[in-house]
């Protein structure tokens, strides 16, 4: 991909997605959800993100072919 | 944007939550902005900004009032945002009230740029943050760099990846950007 082709790409991803203008305001007070957020504590990871993890080691562990492939999609 | 007063940010470290209110007032502005432009979606900005400042929270003890908090709240938001968009596949679709004001090059069709859009959300995560923030809304590299924590040629490498990886799967379609 040459200067050329870049610079076709960058003009095609602008104009595929516009960026956000100036500086944007919440639609809500968030100070509210941050104090609940503090009382909450940490979230538990879904038990599917365990699964996942464990399935990604496995995979890892069996075909370490894979791992470059994983790393890249991390 | 600087707070100015060293004394919030010792009594922030300190775990003081009023300072962290004023904190949060001075600087949810810009931290949901920036939150805004990687994730183009107004409802996952504002959760990923109480979620971000919730992490500052977290944080607080190692936080370094001589290194300032914008860059510091900035580089947590960034890596908020870039778990969500890790998460799951999301469009990058933006709200047209959050647009800049159309200056549509009539060169280049309405399907084409939904189509570039679908295989912008394709990218895996890591070359599509960079991308998104360095391209589209122009960001330097520098400050890129400093969001995501790693060095200015590793965003230009990862800039670079992201616009092959589009244009490989743009001619894939057919379309010749």
């Amino acid at each position: 991909m040459n200067e050329n082709d870049r610079d076709q790409m960058k003009k095609l991803l602008q104009q595929a997605l516009p960026p956000v203008e100036g500086e944007r305001e919440p639609g809500r007070d968030l100070w509210p959800a941050v104090l609940r957020r503090l009382d909450a504590g940490p979230a538990a990871p879904p038990w599917f993100d365990w699964a996942l993890g464990a399935g990604l080691l496995g995979l890892a562990a069996f075909f370490p072919a894979s791992i470059p492939v994983l790393l890249y999609y991390l | 944007m600087e707070t100015g007063s060293s004394g919030i940010l010792n009594e922030f470290r300190q775990g003081n939550v009023d300072a962290f209110e004023s904190l949060f007032r001075l600087h949810q502005r810009a931290v949901y902005s920036w939150i805004l432009r990687i994730v183009r979606n107004p409802a996952a900005a504002e959760d990923l900004t109480v979620e971000t400042f919730w992490r500052i929270h977290q944080a607080h003890a190692r936080f370094q009032p001589s290194h300032g908090f914008e860059g510091w709240a900035r580089r947590i938001a960034t890596h908020a945002a870039f778990d969500w968009l890790r998460a799951a596949r999301h469009e990058s679709e933006l709200p047209a009230e959050l647009a800049a004001p159309a200056t549509a090059d009539p060169a280049i069709s309405a399907e084409i740029r939904v189509k570039t859009a679908m295989a912008f959300s394709r990218l895996p995560p890591r070359l599509r943050i960079a991308a998104i923030l360095a391209v589209v809304e122009e960001q330097s590299h520098k400050d890129v760099a400093a969001a995501l924590g790693i060095s200015v040629a590793a965003v230009k490498l990862r800039v670079f990846r992201a616009l092959r990886l589009l244009r490989k799967d743009l001619l894939l379609q057919g379309i010749t950007p």
